[in-house]
């Protein structure tokens, strides 16, 4: 079989639905440059105009926080609930502030 | 280490029967990724071959317009089977690899796809029937609990009914047409109803994957429940324009609030699974054919990218 095993290179992709909200990652895809991936991302995630604006990023560019460190990175806020404005009680009178 | 592993997988099952969702990074069980893999891959691959028996009345759609919706419908096919791969690709599985095992024949997908269409009202029963089981898979797997298969699932589904909604609409217009025409919609619906029911897979007390897979939150309800909805969804719809449905056993039982229906022949889903459906070395050929027609257009594009590269 003449399967060419080497893949292009994997890139994800990131579409802004509407002006005024962000990117929003959607999914990846293969594509061999930065150009050709946008215009991939156009016909892959893109075909019911979900988007009016496309990110890149090679795969390979991203660094992700390892799930093993989401007890250092992200359980201190537990304890400072006063962080949020439900923490403080308000006599009725002025529930609105 | 045991000791570590056994803890982490009944961490994994707590987590997955409180109905909370596993992201790529996660621990997973080796088991759990490898049916991932598995049913995400024979999913891709059943997109990408379905394309197959469509494709080929593109050219022939009896109007313009029909012409503009099948492409598009196929097209949305090609971007269904790269949702999956993507998905796949998550898992730590190499694209190229997956593509591989499906052109050597080592990959299986979904047997529907080895029936040829014969006629146009085909691409009717097709959209009909074979994406109306394939809704009736897929709108439970939005909810699986591994989070990318989940979200592709979901694009998935927001486009699917497109799909089946157009299929109902070929059958429609040709229930409304001449003797000839109405024969041609039966004609389809009788060799297209058994092998969409076989789109379930095999009967619960037969199936392989299903209980640890129903325990994972993969699969959410047993093919033989899927196979009744789409039965009972099915025979209105069918009346509603005037087709008869191709089985003599079928009739409404009250007390069950369902439709019984005559028993699906399990040699012939066997066969056909085995490699001797009539379309089957077909198909493979087909992709073959196409993926070492593409191979010139995917070396230029890489050819064209490095000279860029080199020039920056």
């Amino acid at each position: 079989m003449s399967e060419n095993k080497s893949n292009w290179p994997l890139w994800e992709v990131f579409v802004r639905s509407r002006q005024g909200l962000g990117h929003k990652h959607v999914g990846s895809l293969h594509a061999s440059d930065a150009e050709m991936a946008i215009g991939n991302a156009r016909d892959v995630y893109t075909r019911r105009q979900e988007g009016v604006s496309i990110w890149v990023v090679p795969a390979e560019s991203i660094t992700a926080s390892a799930p093993a460190d989401s007890e250092a990175l992200f359980d201190p806020a537990n304890d400072k609930i006063y962080r949020h404005p439900t923490f403080f009680v308000l006599p009725d009178e002025v529930n609105h502030m | 280490m045991i000791e570590t592993q056994e803890h982490l997988r009944k961490e994994f099952d707590a987590y997955v029967a409180a109905d909370k969702k596993i992201e790529p990074k996660d621990w997973m069980p080796d088991a759990y990724r490898k049916t991932l893999i598995r049913q995400i891959s024979q999913h891709a691959h059943s997109e990408i071959v379905g394309m197959l028996p469509e494709g080929k009345w593109i050219t022939r759609a009896p109007s313009l317009q029909r012409k503009a919706i099948l492409l598009a419908k196929v097209q949305d096919e090609a971007g269904h089977g790269l949702y999956l791969y993507s998905a796949a690709e998550t898992l730590g599985v190499d694209r190229a690899d997956l593509v591989a095992d499906l052109l050597s024949g080592k990959a299986k997908y979904s047997s529907i796809f080895n029936y040829p269409s014969l006629t146009w009202a085909d691409i009717g029963a097709i959209g009909w029937l074979v994406d109306g089981a394939a809704i009736m898979n897929q709108v439970p797997l939005c909810r699986c609990s591994y989070g990318p298969y989940a979200r592709a699932m979901t694009r998935v589904c927001k486009e699917e009914s497109f799909h089946q909604r157009q299929g109902y609409s070929i059958m429609m217009q040709l229930m409304k047409g001449t003797d000839a025409q109405k024969e041609m919609a039966q004609d389809a619906l009788n060799r297209w109803w058994w092998p969409a029911l076989m789109m379930f897979g095999p009967s619960d007390s037969e199936s392989m994957h299903s209980s640890q897979n129903m325990k994972w939150n993969i699969k959410r309800f047993s093919n033989d429940e899927l196979r009744q909805r789409m039965v009972d969804m099915t025979v209105p719809q069918a009346e509603c324009i005037g087709l008869k449905m191709p089985d003599p056993d079928l009739k409404w039982n009250e007390d069950k609030g369902g439709h019984d229906f005559g028993e699906i022949d399990w040699t012939e889903f066997y066969d056909v699974i085995a490699g001797n459906g009539i379309c089957n070395k077909e198909r493979l050929e087909d992709r073959n054919k196409a993926h070492d027609d593409g191979e010139w257009v995917r070396d230029a594009a890489v050819a064209y990218s490095e000279k860029r590269n080199a020039n920056t």
